[in-house]
């Protein structure tokens, strides 16, 4: 009895392996070994900010493509790519590294709340709902939807302020919170030359006069930085200032003549004051 | 007594302007004239700034199919054309004249008599309803010549009128139908004859037993149409409630009303419709409620569209010292205002003045899986999974659109019934944007 029973399921198992592996031959999908190792050395943030779903998503796009030009895994940046290209023998191409600018400067104090929002703690919410606690419809909520989208920990609101900063160090500019803002404040701008950065810190496309009333430090797109700069960078559209990173050499000439402080310049040493050095010389 | 017979919740009605006799509103020193009015496009402005014009001129023709005509409803000086704030909290065109006199276009017909006759044809019913600028005055503002054409292959057999007014507060409907039930009952038959149907029914909730009464006894000059007495249930005032209600048939998920052979109108509309077509008067202007706990004078008013929201605050006694919120249209459906300045629009069927006590949120909490939600919506979803699928860190639009996201009303019972104060809705809201988004892309 016990003899039969271990013969016929031995037979059972040994025909179900017989079957698996003619299976397992004839429905065999080959994949390229070098996806795996591809995706070992890729960050596994799986944060979608290179625009492939995921990291092994990445690594297959790598393995398929003909040159790395347009790839780019933004938060493992240069380091990452050139193993990758080691890996697949194609050559590295070296991207700007960029980084996530808020340009949105309507703290409390420059911009005055005209009402209050009790609603769900969305930004996404209230922006369908109306135009925002302040008089400017196109700056920031400070509900944090960025806050929530980044997988960095990189991006918090100061409650100070009411807007959100950027930490450098923890930015990989996936790009997750540009999504996230309704409002489309935050750019993916390049992070510089230590660091340094000159953007507009405005969104605002009314008029001068309704833009400068509800934010002190709104663009009222005067134009006087478009004509200060000598290498085109600067684009005035819809009463809005715009900054073309490509372009743009760092200067700093377009901050000096902003009426309103709308231009912010980052990471910058402290700029000589002209009454001191007048006065030093005297 | 019959209602719809899935979910509803039954709200304090609070009708404290029922009964007051309609007044009209002074005409403003300058009315803005929104250029979007209806559901559909902004229309495209026919003056410059300069022009004169009169009571009943065409400002702005239809942009699109989806789209309205736009009447000036004051006589003057056009004075600029330029963004202001509107009900949706953002800005938005509109044309500012300066108000000189009340000179009305001599084509319209303004003496009292009651013109019972029906001498045009159901074309033209239809264009004069499009050239004037009707609208769905129940708070949607679709356009009305759109809703009178059906769709190729669909037969309309039945024309429902919406007179409801599941809304707490308001009462501009109510007191319509009390002073101009003849006209409105020339209205529907007008309606009646542009659909090509043969019967008609005008839903009444019954806590406006004397409306009931009157348009009965009217109604009995005419065989086909028929008053039904409805059960107080809110929102018995949506299509799809209200047909249930009223003729007991369900409109399948995604389609629209001529699915099951009917058509629906609010009694507002039937009204604008018997002006447009028998007296010739575009819609410039029509009744809203201002209302509310601390109102002095709470009132129905006839205002002229355009007519800045503050002047019809201080018509009825100014804005109370409480005042916690201002909302444009009733306190279910209606919209927190940002500023008093927005003018009124087609679609301002009430204002609602609510105390700051009463204004309030609570706090929210977390969910407790009571299912009280599921139990009021009137759809037969499920509004916590919805709300949860709309959140961010979670959000899964597929899933929110197998579980009919897109068939949500918005009527608010949901939020109105969570013991957690949840921002249900405002959830939803969210998630029928996106996800209506991602079928608008599929197309």
């Amino acid at each position: 009895m016990d003899i039969s029973a271990i013969i016929v399921l031995g037979g059972i198992g040994a025909l179900a392996a017989v079957i698996l592996y003619i299976a397992a031959q004839k429905f065999k999908v080959y994949e390229d070994p070098r996806i795996d190792e591809v995706e070992s050395v890729l960050p596994a943030a799986n944060c979608g900010g290179c625009g492939f779903p995921g990291c092994r998503g990445f690594a297959d796009a790598c393995v398929k493509a003909d040159s790395l030009e347009s790839l780019n895994c933004p938060v493992g940046a240069a380091e990452v790519m050139t193993k990758v290209a080691g890996i697949l023998g194609l050559e590295a191409v070296a991207a700007d590294p960029l980084i996530a600018v808020v340009r949105c400067n309507g703290t409390c104090e420059n911009r005055a709340q005209v009402n209050n929002y009790d609603g769900a703690t969305s930004c996404a919410i209230a922006a369908a709902l109306y135009g925002g606690e302040t008089n400017c419809s196109y700056g920031c909520l400070g509900l944090g939807d960025c806050v929530v989208s980044c997988s960095f920990d990189a991006i918090f609101v100061n409650p100070e302020t009411g807007i959100p900063e950027v930490d450098e160090d923890k930015c990989t500019a996936c790009g997750a919170c540009v999504r996230a803002c309704p409002k489309l404040l935050i750019e993916l701008r390049k992070k510089g030359p230590k660091s340094r950065r000159i953007f507009v810190s405005c969104m605002n496309k009314d008029k001068g006069g309704p833009a400068k009333k509800a934010c002190a430090v709104a663009c009222i797109g005067c134009g006087k930085c478009e004509k200060v700069c000598e290498f085109e960078a600067i684009t005035i559209e819809n009463n809005l200032a715009y900054i073309d990173y490509t372009r743009c050499r760092l200067c700093r000439k377009c901050v000096e003549v902003c009426p309103t402080n709308a231009i912010h310049e980052l990471n910058f040493p402290p700029r000589k004051i002209k009454e001191a050095v007048a006065e030093a010389a005297k | 007594m019959k209602t719809f017979k899935l979910g509803g919740i039954h709200p304090s009605e609070n009708k404290f302007s029922a009964k007051q006799a309609i007044k009209t509103a002074p005409i403003p020193a300058q009315a803005v004239i929104m250029l979007g009015q209806c559901l559909g496009a902004p229309s495209t402005p026919l003056v410059a700034k300069g022009d004169e014009v009169k009571v009943g001129t065409l400002l702005a023709k239809p942009s699109g199919f989806v789209s309205t005509s736009v009447h000036a409803s004051v006589s003057g000086k056009v004075l600029k054309i330029e963004d202001v704030v509107d009900a949706s909290g953002y800005k938005r065109a509109a044309i500012v004249i300066d108000v000189a006199g009340d000179e009305w276009e001599p084509s319209i017909d303004r003496s009292p008599a009651i013109v019972k006759e029906i001498t045009a044809t159901k074309e033209e019913i239809i264009a004069k309803v499009a050239e004037f600028g009707i609208v769905g005055l129940g708070g949607a503002t679709f356009p009305t010549h759109i809703k009178l054409t059906p769709p190729p292959g669909k037969i309309a057999e039945v024309l429902l009128i919406n007179a409801v007014e599941c809304e707490p507060y308001l009462t501009s409907d109510h007191q319509l139908m009390l002073e101009k039930g003849e006209e409105i009952l020339v209205g529907v038959r007008l309606l009646m004859k542009a659909i090509g149907v043969s019967k008609a029914i005008i839903g009444i909730e019954n806590n406006k037993p004397d409306a009931i009464e009157l348009l009965s006894r009217i109604a009995q000059q005419y065989s086909e149409i028929e008053i039904c007495p409805l059960k107080v249930q809110y929102p018995q005032g949506g299509e799809k409630q209200l047909i249930d209600a009223t003729i007991g048939r369900q409109v399948p998920s995604g389609t629209l009303p001529i699915e099951v052979g009917a058509v629906v109108q609010n009694v507002g509309t039937a009204f604008a419709v018997y002006e447009a077509v028998q007296k010739n008067k575009p819609l410039f202007e029509r009744i809203i409620t201002v209302t509310g706990k601390s109102v002095k004078k709470p009132a129905n008013l006839l205002a002229r569209i355009g007519t800045p929201l503050s002047e019809l605050i201080d018509f009825c006694g100014g804005l109370p010292d409480d005042t916690g919120k201002v909302i444009g249209g009733g306190p279910m459906m209606g919209k927190a205002l940002t500023t008093l300045s927005v003018p009124m629009t087609k679609g301002s069927s009430g204002l609602l003045i609510m105390p700051s006590l009463e204004a309030e949120r609570g706090k929210m909490n977390n969910c407790i899986r009571c299912a009280k939600c599921v139990s009021v919506c009137p759809m037969g979803l499920e509004p916590f999974l919805l709300m949860s699928l709309s959140e961010q860190e979670i959000a899964d639009w597929a899933t929110a659109e197998q579980q009919h996201i897109m068939d949500c009303v918005e009527c608010g019972s949901c939020s109105y019934t969570c013991p957690s104060n949840r921002p249900l809705l405002d959830y939803i809201r969210l998630g029928k944007n996106k996800v209506g988004g991602i079928i608008r892309s599929r197309k």
